[in-house]
C-alpha cells in the first residue's frame, strides 16, 4: 500500500495538482494541532462557567468560537449534556463523521464495523467493551451523525473537584467521554 | 444505495476494541493518503458527498476486507480517473504521462491548507417553509434509492419524533445525482429502540438520525 500511495503522490505532484509541502502541513496539523485537548478545554469551561455552559448547549459552534484558544469551528456543532438520568453516545453508522475540529481524527474503533453496527442496537453492550457500566435505569441516547451536524458529549463533572481551575478540570476530560463511550477520569487519577 | 456501508444494526462484527494511546496515523502512508484526499477536494475536484459515495460504491467484498485508508486510496484513485484527472495508465506506470488538467486555481499549496482544515459550511437559505415542527410524529419513508442517500436502512419505515430543526442544508442525495445543492430542511428525529428493534429491545434506549425533509412523511 505504501508504494501505491507514494506513486499516487508522485503523479499528483508531477501533474501540478498538489505541492508536497501542503500535504506535509495537513499531516502536521492533524498530528500536532487538532486533537481532543481542544474539546477538553471546552468541557472544562462548561463545567466552571454556567453562562458558557448555557451558550454551549444553545449553539455550540458559536460558543466554542468565542474561546480565544480554540477559534472558529465548523457549523452545526451540537453539544449534548449527560445527566444522572441520561447518557449520550455519538456514532456515524454510514461512514466516519466526527467532530474532528474539536476532537481531532477519529480513533480506529470509532470507524470500525463493530462500533458502527452495534451501538445503535445494543449501546450497553458496547459500553461494556469500554468497561463502562451505567445504572439500568439511565436512559441512553445514541446520536447517529447522518448529516453535517456534529455532536460533542458534555459529560458530568466528577465529584470531588470543587475549586479546581479549568486547566486541572481539562485533565479529567478524555476523548472517549466526549464521544460517550467513556466517563471522565476520577480526581484521584490526576491529582 | 442499499450498500454494505449502511451498517447500523448488523450483527457479527464482534466486540469494539479500543486501542490505548492511539496515534493519529498508524503508518506514514495513511497520513499522506488523508492529506492527498483533502488537497484534491480543496482543488474543487469533487465535494464531500461525492467522496462518501465513492467509498459506498466499492464492491462489498473490497469494502469489508480493506482498511479505512485503503478504502480512501481506492476511492480517490477511482474518482481521479472518472474525472479525467489521473489516468489508469498513469497509476499503472507510477508517473505522470500527461500534463494535469487545469483546475483553475493552480496547485494546492501550503497557503490553501488553513481553508481545508475548517469544516465546510452546509447551511443554505430555505427554498420553502419547513413541513415539520418539533414534537411532530414522522415516519422515515420506506425508500431504496440506487444512488447516494443519508437515510440509514435501520430507520426506514419507522416512526419517530422531530426533536430539533437543524435549518436548511445542502442535500447530499441531490449533489451526488448531479442536481446541485437543492437545500432541504434537516431534522433530528428520535426513535425508541423498541420501534426500531422490536419488543425485546432495551426500553431505556433512544436513537436519533439527522433526516432531510424528503426522507420523512407525516404520520
Amino acid at each position: 500500500m505504501e508504494l501505491r500511495v507514494r506513486a499516487l503522490e508522485k503523479i499528483l505532484v508531477e501533474k501540478g495538482y498538489v505541492e508536497t509541502a501542503a500535504l506535509d502541513r495537513i499531516i502536521e496539523s492533524y498530528e500536532t494541532k487538532v486533537g481532543p485537548h481542544i474539546g477538553a478545554r471546552v468541557i472544562a469551561k462548561a463545567w466552571s462557567d454556567p453562562s458558557f455552559r448555557r451558550s454551549l448547549l444553545e449553539d455550540a459552534t458559536k460558543a466554542v468560537s468565542t474561546l480565544a484558544e480554540v477559534g472558529r469551528v465548523g457549523e452545526h456543532l451540537v453539544a449534548v449534556e449527560n445527566t444522572p438520568q441520561l447518557h449520550n453516545m455519538v456514532v456515524c453508522t454510514l461512514c466516519s463523521c466526527y467532530p474532528w475540529d474539536v476532537l481531532g481524527l477519529p480513533p480506529v474503533w470509532y470507524k470500525s464495523f463493530a462500533y458502527r453496527s452495534r451501538v445503535v442496537k445494543e449501546p450497553r453492550a458496547v459500553l461494556a467493551d469500554f468497561g463502562v457500566v451505567l445504572p439500568a435505569s439511565t436512559e441512553i441516547r445514541v446520536w447517529d451523525s447522518t448529516a453535517e451536524t456534529r455532536f460533542l458529549v458534555v459529560p458530568m463533572r466528577p465529584a470531588g473537584t470543587d475549586g479546581w481551575n479549568e486547566t486541572k478540570l481539562a485533565s479529567l476530560v478524555t476523548r472517549d467521554c466526549m464521544i460517550g463511550t467513556g466517563l471522565p477520569k476520577n480526581p484521584g487519577e490526576v491529582a | 444505495m442499499d450498500g454494505i456501508h449502511d451498517m447500523g444494526g448488523m450483527d457479527g462484527f464482534g466486540k469494539v476494541a479500543p486501542e490505548p494511546n492511539e496515534p493519529p496515523f498508524h503508518e506514514p502512508w495513511e497520513g499522506r493518503m488523508l492529506a492527498m484526499n483533502r488537497a484534491v477536494r480543496g482543488l474543487g475536484a469533487w465535494n464531500i458527498d461525492v467522496d462518501r459515495y465513492g467509498i459506498e460504491s466499492l464492491p462489498p467484498r473490497v469494502y469489508l476486507t480493506s482498511s479505512y485508508y485503503e478504502r480512501w486510496f481506492l476511492r480517490t484513485v477511482r474518482l481521479l480517473a472518472e474525472r479525467g484527472l489521473v489516468g489508469a495508465d498513469e497509476m499503472e506506470a507510477g508517473r505522470a504521462l500527461r500534463p494535469g488538467k487545469d483546475m483553475g486555481r493552480g496547485a494546492f499549496a501550503p497557503a490553501d491548507v488553513e481553508r481545508v482544515m475548517r469544516r465546510g459550511s452546509y447551511g443554505r437559505p430555505a427554498q420553502a417553509p419547513a413541513q415539520f415542527k418539533i414534537g411532530d410524529r414522522v415516519r422515515a419513508k420506506n425508500i431504496h434509492p440506487k444512488s447516494h442517500t443519508r437515510l440509514p436502512r435501520y430507520v426506514r419505515g419507522h416512526v419517530g419524533v422531530v426533536e430539533r430543526v437543524q435549518g436548511c442544508c445542502v442535500f447530499p442525495d441531490a449533489v451526488v445525482a448531479g442536481k446541485g445543492e437543492d437545500p432541504q430542511w434537516l431534522y433530528t428525529v428520535r426513535f425508541d429502540a423498541r420501534e426500531l428493534w422490536g419488543a425485546d429491545a432495551d426500553p431505556t434506549v433512544k436513537v436519533s438520525v439527522e433526516a432531510f425533509e424528503p426522507y420523512l412523511e407525516h404520520v
